[in-house]
């Protein structure tokens, strides 16, 4: 019970997820940084800044909800620290797996964003309604790749089990190599999702100041952001667990390692998508994610479905 | 949405895509822009009314602070006046350093134009870049000069600083430098799919409405309008070097930013030719202190376009009226028809598109007061009244001392 307990608070649970998720983020501003030519900020910048906001006043507009406008940012916390427990790290197994786990990961996901629009919606502020639509309409674009693209590796491993479908890649090397496409596709829905740009359109800052979050200050700004930090984690957590089923055999030691090689590879890429592209605009955004990403999703759940009816069986 | 009274969002005074306070009233029917309600007149500093209390020396200094970026273009502007009135012949040396550094202005200019316009696409790390290869013309403007921003370099009957033969040396070794970064951004503007998506077909200005609405410099160039100053009206030595006036078929922000970017190494160009041609001799010939009687209309073409000023002087050290009219007060008409049936998205780099520079543009000539529909003119009259009023409300009341001060004085 208490072993338990250290596993959800200290480790690998909420404690060290947050360092991450603020080093992770310190990571992401660095490579940003010197790509663009800057130096970048000190590595304990996230967290200074973290400590600064949770330190200041909380304003509530008056115009505001305010029953939502707090339990907004509080319940996306909650959902995304909630997600991190059900993935596997450096083994097979997780602190808690069930069968069904991965659809549950998935839609405890699928929580901050609606959290973002309420808080948005019910902050009233013009900049964040629209910021909070955008959000939303956002959402219809990349949600569905993101769901074809991590099922369609279970579909081939024959189970909603993040252990088992991570053991049936251990069992079936080289089998990873077929979900490339499926990898691809996450990794932009994910991206989507995260809010970065290219995609960074719900608080483009240079139309809608800083969309739904434009009225949050102090601690509920900080937990906001820190959802967004650690939504990258798990999110990173979760392609890399799926998609990259390497060092899983190795020990505690070197699959911790390697674990911090494959999220930090994943924060890498976002990183350089960030530096290179231009922010799309909402219509160009969804007309991208349904004309080129949901047809790579289905030729992947295709070639899933043909390999499972010849190989396999 | 029921009305596009309904939904109106306020871009301004303070946005973080306006550096400068601006106020755009935009009706919205979900991200699709109705109409578009454009306000000056948030940085009105009366310049054109403190220059008629100085004398035409010192009016070249204030009038160089209308403009932070095209802050040589107003200062020659003015001083190409007042020589033609006075009758002055300015020493050529002098006007090809006038030209070289005119043509460093519209480097930085254009450079800072591109890094603004990355970051209202989003692209940041465009203008980094570009701020980056920006500060290589800034040190050669603070070597040449001595200041970065406001030169200082003009004074009325030639220039006050010279250029020597290692500052030539150290200009041309930069300008390899930008016009290799230069090619790389030309580059970069025709390859990136991001950065083509967000700019064409967005901010669509026909050549027939530039005319129309009386487009200068860039803006009406990219939309197909063959004007420029420096050819048509050659002022400084224009007219002895060679250069090309770049106009482009696009009529959008692409288009805009091909010109712009075109420029720059025509700009290039016109520094290399003046360079080599340098002659010698003075740089400034002595100026009168009075300035004879007449009116002179100045033109200048500024990275943003035609610059205009008018001069009265009537005989004494202090001109009687100054009359400014920056590029963008001629551009920023057109933005409200390049905004028709666009999105919310694209109004920021559709402003930032005319390079705007609100604060050279600004005229404050009345308060409104949008709740009541009311308009008011305060002068110092009505000031002073509002602010007694005022007081009285808050329980302080000079009134009676005053009046008891005014008997005083009058015995």
């Amino acid at each position: 019970m208490l072993l338990d307990l250290f596993y959800i608070l200290v480790f690998p649970g909420f404690l060290f997820l947050s360092a991450f998720a603020l080093w992770a983020e310190y990571f992401d501003r660095l490579v940003y940084a010197r790509l663009q030519n800057r130096v970048g900020p000190p590595w304990f910048q996230p967290t200074a800044d973290f400590i600064k906001l949770v330190a200041k006043a909380d304003l509530v507009p008056t115009a505001a909800n305010p029953t939502f406008f707090r339990l907004a940012p509080i319940i996306a916390l909650t959902a995304v620290c909630t997600a991190f427990i059900y993935i596997p790290l450096w083994s097979t197994s997780s602190l808690f797996s069930f069968n069904g786990d991965i659809i549950v990961i998935l839609y405890l996901l699928t929580i901050p964003t609606l959290c973002f629009f309420i808080g948005g919606w019910y902050s009233t502020s013009l900049y964040c309604r629209i910021g909070a639509v955008r959000t939303v309409t956002q959402l219809f674009a990349y949600e569905i790749p993101l769901f074809m693209g991590l099922l369609a590796p279970a579909l081939l491993a024959n189970s909603w089990s993040i252990t088992e479908i991570m053991q049936f890649y251990i069992d079936h090397p080289w089998f990873w190599a077929f979900n490339l496409i499926g990898l691809i596709v996450s990794l932009i829905a994910l991206h989507g999702k995260l809010e970065k740009a290219p995609f960074d359109i719900p608080e483009a800052e240079t139309e809608i100041v800083a969309g739904g979050f434009t009225e949050y200050s102090g601690r509920l700004l900080a937990f906001l952001r820190m959802t967004l930090d650690i939504e990258m984690i798990v999110g990173a957590s979760l392609l890399a667990a799926i998609f990259l089923p390497f060092g899983l055999q190795s020990g505690p030691v070197v699959g911790f390692l390697v674990y911090l090689v494959k999220v930090l590879l994943i924060v890498f890429l976002f990183s350089i998508a960030r530096t290179i592209f231009a922010r799309m605009r909402i219509d160009q955004m969804i007309a991208f994610c349904w004309q080129y990403v949901v047809p790579l999703a289905m030729v992947q759940l295709l070639i899933n479905l043909i390999l499972k009816g010849i190989i396999i069986r | 949405m029921s009305g596009p009274e309904d939904f109106k969002i306020p871009l301004g005074p303070q946005h973080p895509a306006l550096k400068e306070p601006e106020s755009f009233s935009i009706a919205l029917k979900g991200e699709k822009i109705l109409g578009v309600d454009i306000r000056l007149g948030y940085n009105h500093r009366g310049i054109e009314k403190a220059c008629e209390s100085k004398s035409y020396l010192q009016a070249v200094y204030l009038i160089e602070r209308i403009c932070g970026i095209c802050s040589h273009t107003h200062s020659t502007c003015f001083v190409q006046g007042v020589e033609e009135l006075a009758g002055l012949q300015v020493p050529k040396r002098a006007t090809y350093i006038r030209m070289i550094i005119g043509e460093l202005e519209r480097v930085h200019s254009h450079l800072l134009w591109l890094g603004v316009a990355g970051h209202e696409i989003g692209f940041d790390t465009l203008l980094m870049y570009s701020w980056r290869d920006r500060e290589v013309v800034m040190d050669i403007l603070a070597m040449v000069t001595g200041n970065r921003v406001n030169y200082g370099i003009n004074a009325i009957g030639g220039v006050r600083r010279d250029i020597s033969q290692e500052q030539i040396k150290d200009i041309l070794a930069a300008l390899k430098t930008l016009r290799e970064r230069t090619l790389y951004y030309i580059e970069i503007a025709s390859k990136e799919t991001t950065i083509i998506e967000r700019l064409s077909g967005v901010g669509i200005l026909l050549p027939a409405d530039a005319i129309k609405l009386n487009a200068v410099g860039p803006t009406a160039r990219a939309s197909g309008v063959d004007i420029d100053i420096r050819r048509d009206d050659p002022y400084a030595a224009y007219s002895e070097v060679e250069f090309k006036v770049i106009t482009d078929n696009h009529n959008d922000v692409y288009g805009r930013t091909v010109v712009r970017m075109k420029e720059l190494l025509e700009s290039y160009n016109i520094i290399e030719q003046a360079l080599a041609k340098l002659p010698e001799g003075p740089i400034a010939v002595r100026a009168p202190r009075k300035v004879p009687a007449g009116e002179v209309l100045s033109r200048y073409e500024a990275p943003r376009g035609e610059d205009l000023h008018y001069i009265k002087a009537n005989g004494t050290e202090f001109p009687e009226r100054v009359k400014v009219r920056a590029p963008t007060l001629a551009n920023v008409q057109a933005v409200k028809k390049m905004l028709e049936d666009r999105y919310l998205a694209d109004l920021p780099i559709v402003v930032a598109a005319i390079d705007p520079c609100f604060s050279c543009t600004d005229r404050l000539i009345e308060v409104k007061d949008l709740d009541q529909g009311e308009t008011k003119i305060l002068d110092w009259q009505k000031l002073q009244q509002l602010s007694i009023k005022y007081n009285q409300q808050r329980g302080l009341d000079f009134t009676a001392a005053g009046k008891r001060l005014q008997r005083l004085m009058e015995k």
